[in-house]
């Protein structure tokens, strides 16, 4: 299914555990990198890059594909997509060959086929979004920026929060 | 399936956004942060924070939890991605404007802006290598013809300050979109309650928070609100999407997406500048955000009352309120402003300049003062005070003529309000005419507030 609102990405993320991130980079000022740090450092979110160049980022290892991920670590819950557009679709094979649960495409990784071919084996796809900034948005790092979250609540935040 | 979203409304957003029960304490309302600095959780965190990898308080020029509830509610009610508050309106828009422009570099600027904004414009940026074309504000093809290669900005109010021009936001947001450059609207006198310039096309909102927002003429404040839909990364904005040296050689626009503009304004421009919002300020910015669409909507009753009850006066001779019949921008505002076109506006006495220092002296519940979008009547006669170094013709030169007056329209009850008014126009038309003053140097500029 395709998620488009936010209490969907809300409740995504809140029964999700592991993420394969694939393309995930090393270099300190790739956006990858900046996503792979925050949730390796802030978030709840069990984050392994998937990149077939590294060992390891940051002291996590790395698999070089997602099959060798599922193969030690099982499904992951969240495979998160930062391909170019034309190559999403072989990284939404595997994402399907090995069972994970949900595929996220960041910005700009929009590839229609790549959408619906997702969407029809009965994973959940979130499209043109960023995890880093989704989790902000939930666990307050988006209002601490100055930014607007979306949220209205009265309820004392507990669940997400930062130091989780 | 989950349930579909729900959209909350503007009153319930200006109440709640930004501004939740607080996590640590369960405190209902928003707490006043009064720290300068936040603790570490550990080294790696620190490090974290100063990468910018991830969110959290340093040191409160920087972000302050009670600055940036603020920030989310005026992001959230202007329609905005986000929001970086500053210590004023000139503070927030000179972090705007040096955001995306630098030394070297040209804005295009409708002339008749707010006079503490011209001359921010024309003399400061200017000493600092940026100068700016003001045009007919009226006209969008006047901005497209200032468009020069070096062009990072095009600048305009929703409603003028103080000539009540109504901007056709839509139209010059086409214009500074096909010459590449952002279009930065001063939305301080309409308030998100009456236009939300970024539906129309805006890229960036600027405020001075001072005004309707905060409400009740306490504290001073400014903010940027940006869209998040401008492609900074283009390259018409080498500052967002080249590496900044002021942030060891990070590309802002490829690093943070749509988030690169309010980013940088943040952790390079605020950060330099020192220019930033108290958190005693923030709160009670956030007091008066509460009851902005409830304020907005009585604000612009009684400016209807006031405006149609001067425009019968015979001591009158003109009114300059775009809902009036015969106003020029009257179809204007029923675009951009259909839930009123704000509450400060300017009127014309037949006695001139004697005339107009007469009203003012024989008033006695509107307060004379230098500011606009206090919950209590304004009203000041420019030719006697901001721009009393000026003669009759000089006065005209910058848009100000001797007769004029400026409103701002508050919330006491309406038959006070034109009681006060009736006195003293009845007082001022029996006024003599005074001498014109004498000459002086036409490069002396008035002072410039509000």
């Amino acid at each position: 299914m395709i998620l488009h609102t936010v209490s969907e990405r809300r409740e995504l993320l809140a029964r999700s555990k592991t993420v394969a991130m694939v393309g995930a980079s090393a270099n300190a000022v790739r956006p990858s990198y900046f996503v792979f740090s925050y949730l390796r450092t802030k978030g709840r979110l069990d984050v392994t890059p998937i990149n077939p160049t590294l060992n390891a980022i940051d002291g996590v290892k790395a698999y070089p594909s997602l099959a060798a991920y599922a193969a030690e670590r099982g499904a992951p819950d969240i495979v998160d997509v930062f391909r170019k557009p034309a190559e999403a679709l072989q990284t939404t094979r595997e994402a399907i060959a090995v069972g994970a649960k949900a595929i996220w495409f960041q910005y700009g990784v929009i590839n229609e086929e790549a959408i619906a071919l997702a969407d029809a084996a009965g994973l959940d796809v979130i499209v043109d979004r960023c995890i880093k900034v989704e989790s902000a948005r939930f666990d307050g790092g988006l209002t601490i920026g100055g930014m607007n979250s979306g949220i209205i609540s009265s309820r004392r935040a507990s669940k997400f929060s930062p130091n989780d | 399936m989950s349930e579909p979203e729900h959209a909350f409304g503007l009153r319930t957003r200006a109440l709640h956004a930004g501004a939740p029960p607080d996590p640590a304490t369960g405190a209902r309302a928003l707490p006043i942060h009064f720290s300068s600095s936040f603790v570490f959780d550990s080294t790696e965190h620190a490090a974290e924070l100063f990468a910018l990898r991830t969110y959290g308080n340093i040191y409160s020029r920087i972000g302050n939890p009670t600055v940036s509830a603020f920030e989310e509610r005026i992001a959230n009610l202007e329609g905005g991605l986000g929001a970086v508050a500053a210590a004023s309106g000139l503070a927030a828009q000179l972090t705007a404007v040096l955001c995306s422009a630098q030394a070297g570099d040209h804005l295009v600027a409708s002339a008749s802006l707010y006079g503490g904004t011209v001359t921010q414009f024309t003399v400061t940026l200017k000493r600092m290598g940026i100068a700016c074309t003001l045009v007919n504000g009226d006209d969008p093809q006047a901005f497209a013809a200032a468009m020069l290669p070096n062009t990072r900005l095009a600048f305009t109010e929703t409603i003028g300050n103080p000539q009540g021009n109504v901007a056709d936001i839509a139209a010059i947001a086409a214009v500074a979109h096909a010459h590449g450059v952002p279009l930065v609207v001063d939305n301080t006198l309409a308030s998100p309650v009456l236009c939300r310039p970024l539906e129309h096309g805006a890229d960036i909102v600027v405020h001075s928070a001072t005004k309707f927002l905060c409400g009740h003429g306490t504290a001073l404040g400014g903010a940027i609100v940006e869209s998040g839909k401008f492609p900074w990364g283009a390259g018409k904005h080498p500052l967002l999407s080249q590496p900044s040296p002021g942030y060891h050689d990070m590309n802002f626009a490829e690093t943070f997406g749509e988030y690169a503009f309010l980013m940088r304004a943040r952790t390079e421009i605020l950060r330099d500048t020192g220019a930033c919002l108290s958190p005693m300020n923030a709160w009670l910015i956030m007091q008066g955000l509460e009851t902005l669409p409830l304020r907005m909507r009585a604000h612009v009753e009684n400016a209807r009352i006031v405006a149609e009850f001067l425009a019968k006066r015979e001591e009158v001779a003109w009114v300059k309120y775009a809902e009036l019949e015969g106003s020029p921008y009257r179809a204007l505002a029923k675009t951009y402003l259909s839930r009123g076109a704000g509450a400060v506006f300017t009127f014309g006495l037949r006695g001139g300049r004697a005339a107009g220092r007469a009203f003012i002296d024989n008033l006695t519940l509107w307060s004379h003062l230098a500011n606009v979008g206090d919950a209590k009547s304004l009203v000041i006669h420019p030719a006697s005070t901001t721009h009393q170094q000026l003669n009759d013709d000089e006065l005209r030169a910058c848009g100000v003529t001797p007769e004029m007056v400026r409103l701002s329209v508050g919330l006491e009850d309406p038959e006070d309000l034109l009681w006060d008014l009736d006195r003293a126009l009845k007082r001022a038309a029996d006024a003599p005419e005074e001498a014109p003053a004498p000459r002086c140097d036409i490069s002396r500029r008035p002072v410039a507030a509000s």
